[in-house]
């Protein structure tokens, strides 16, 4: 082994994020090009913005990583408590929920991250669709408010659901180096950090393949898009974009297969799901978003809206391709 | 102190996850210098949130209304008074809405009158006409001071203020707040109109914050016309 290591990131994620800071060097380069050749139009305005975010965002990630589990784990307890506080806004809760919006949003995720950071993967898995599944509604139902309460509760558990147990199976990729290695039994409650730099791989290559197609997407709508998918949901969503989008990023996962246990025709699958199940966020978002008549679920992240519009596709695709590496690959 | 006053109107906007805007959207809203601010009430933390959305210059001259029965002893009043410069009135610690409604028509007068004075010294004022926090799903019909201050100082702009999803953060009769996306939308300044009857007035006054929360508040729905005789018998439920 070479010398470079920070916590998580040994030096194959390093020359990793090396090669992502070369793509935003050369998105940033462009975006001021098409800057001086367009003017300051609302696109470019916005291309840009996006780009910036983008710099804060793998700074983010890498600086997480850098730190280890632990605080890779509080990194998306945080995304999962800001994308809960979007969801909760648009959903149509009254003031008779508010006792369950606290353990909602107070004691259900903390508790659940912190049977990831354990390690345990039983509790893991079945806290929030067994255990918090059955115990939000029958706290409602005490809280005495019948009016709308299938609705209700109904949207209180699809925020659980969605923001913090499906974007939850991001960082648990972080642990399943270990099953690999020793088993899924003896990996039970094994120490934090021990799925190592190989865990940060495969955390890296969701995050690029899914968030790299949600670009790759997006330019090749911008540039080729004619046939609207679902126009009712998203005019946004191009045949063309979703197309050229997953093919060109399930490209990307297969030129990534050295980062990972997997032989290059079956990154080129897991990423090619992984798009698949991230467009598929994407979409649904879009029509939730539509319905509550809003464009986006907030303005945390200056270009993309809110957490959750940055993180719709990986709230799709991480429990798949999280549950896909464990069936294949432990 | 100013730097920490700063700091705390970022905290309170952070946690409120408050946007402050324009009624066109804009987000950095254009404010006169001095206003009687008004806006819905559902929740503790509304003349915070409003105050903490004030600019520097604004903030320091401006006063909201907050009821003595709450803010008015011990540590509730130090925090009121000398932070975020309160003005207490007195309702005459009655219990219930319906008896408040009974003697409206005497007790504010020794209140509109000390709330003229603190504009005629210059500053602006934050109320909330309904006087008393409502549930959130609709606005409580307005209560006269707002008309009778616009009488008072014609020259003084009236903004409106709305606030939308603080009362969800906590509801009236809370202990624990619950963060949400909230939305501050300064409207454009109102006047009386020449012969403009107090009720007019006043009904024109909620319309606006009442439109405004539709267009932000996606649970907010516009059941006034049913809500307006029954509502405000709630009994007020304090801790």
């Amino acid at each position: 082994m070479s010398g470079w290591e920070v916590g998580l990131l040994d030096d194959t994620a390093l020359r990793l994020l090396g090669g992502v800071v070369l793509v935003l060097i050369l998105a940033s380069l462009t975006a001021a090009v098409l800057a001086k050749l367009l003017g300051p139009t609302s696109t470019i305005t916005n291309l840009r913005q996006r780009i910036n975010a983008w710099w804060l965002m793998v700074a983010v990630i890498g600086a997480a990583l850098a730190a280890g589990e632990t605080v890779t784990i509080i990194l998306f307890l945080l995304l999962s408590l800001l994308a809960l506080r979007e969801f909760i806004t648009i959903s149509p809760t009254t003031r008779g929920d508010h006792k369950v919006l606290v353990w909602l949003v107070f004691i259900i995720p903390a508790v659940h991250y912190w049977f990831i950071w354990e390690h345990w993967y039983g509790m893991f898995s079945v806290f929030i669709p067994v255990y918090a599944f059955l115990f939000l509604p029958a706290r409602n139902a005490l809280a005495g408010q019948t009016k709308g309460f299938l609705q209700r509760a109904a949207s209180i558990q699809w925020a659980l659901m969605v923001c913090v147990y499906a974007i939850s199976h991001a960082p648990a990729l972080l642990q399943l180096p270990v099953a690999m290695e020793v088993g899924r039994e003896a990996a039970e409650g094994s120490s934090s950090g021990s799925g190592g730099a190989a865990g940060a791989h495969l955390l890296l290559f969701l995050l690029i393949v899914v968030q790299g197609s949600d670009v790759l997407q997006y330019i090749w709508g911008k540039t080729l898009g004619k046939h609207p998918i679902a126009p009712k949901v998203s005019p946004n969503k191009t045949w063309e974009g979703f197309i050229g989008g997953v093919l060109s990023a399930t490209a990307l996962g297969a030129a990534l297969w050295w980062l990972t246990p997997f032989t290059p025709l079956a990154a080129a699958a897991l990423a090619l799901v992984s798009c698949v199940m991230g467009f598929a966020g994407g979409l649904v978002m879009s029509a939730i978003k539509r319905d509550r008549g809003i464009k986006d679920f907030g303005s945390t992240i200056p270009g993309h809206g809110g957490i959750m519009d940055r993180l719709d596709s990986l709230c799709f695709a991480a429990p798949v391709f999280f549950h896909a590496v464990r069936f294949f690959y432990t | 102190m100013s730097f920490a006053k700063r700091s705390l109107a970022k905290v309170i906007t952070g946690f409120a996850g408050a946007r402050v805007i324009s009624q066109h959207g804009e987000t950095d809203p254009e404010l006169p210098d001095q206003a009687i601010f008004y806006a819905n009430h559902c929740s503790h933390l509304d003349f915070l949130t409003i105050w903490a959305a004030l600019p520097d210059e604004l903030q320091k001259r401006t006063r909201p209304i907050a009821a003595k029965d709450y803010w008015g002893s011990g540590v509730r009043k130090r925090i009121a008074e000398r932070i975020f410069n309160a003005y207490l009135v007195d309702r005459h610690g009655s219990n219930s809405t319906r008896q408040r409604e009974s003697r409206s028509g005497v007790s504010p007068k020794g209140q509109i009158q000390g709330m003229a004075e603190v504009l005629d010294a210059g500053d602006s004022l934050i109320i909330f006409p309904e006087g008393t926090r409502g549930d959130g799903e609709s606005i409580a019909a307005f209560r006269g001071g707002l008309y009778r201050l616009a009488q008072h100082s014609p020259q003084i702009p009236v903004v409106p203020v709305t606030l939308a999803n603080v009362g969800r953060i906590l509801p009236k009769g809370e202990l624990i707040p619950v963060p949400h996306l909230s939305t501050v939308v300064f409207c454009d300044p109102i006047h009386i109109e020449s012969g403009e009857e107090q009720q007019d007035f006043l009904a024109r006054a909620r319309q606006i914050l009442i439109d405004c929360l539709i267009e932000h508040q996606t649970t907010f729905q516009d059941n006034s016309a049913a809500q307006n005789p029954a509502g405000p018998d709630t009994p007020e439920s304090r801790q």
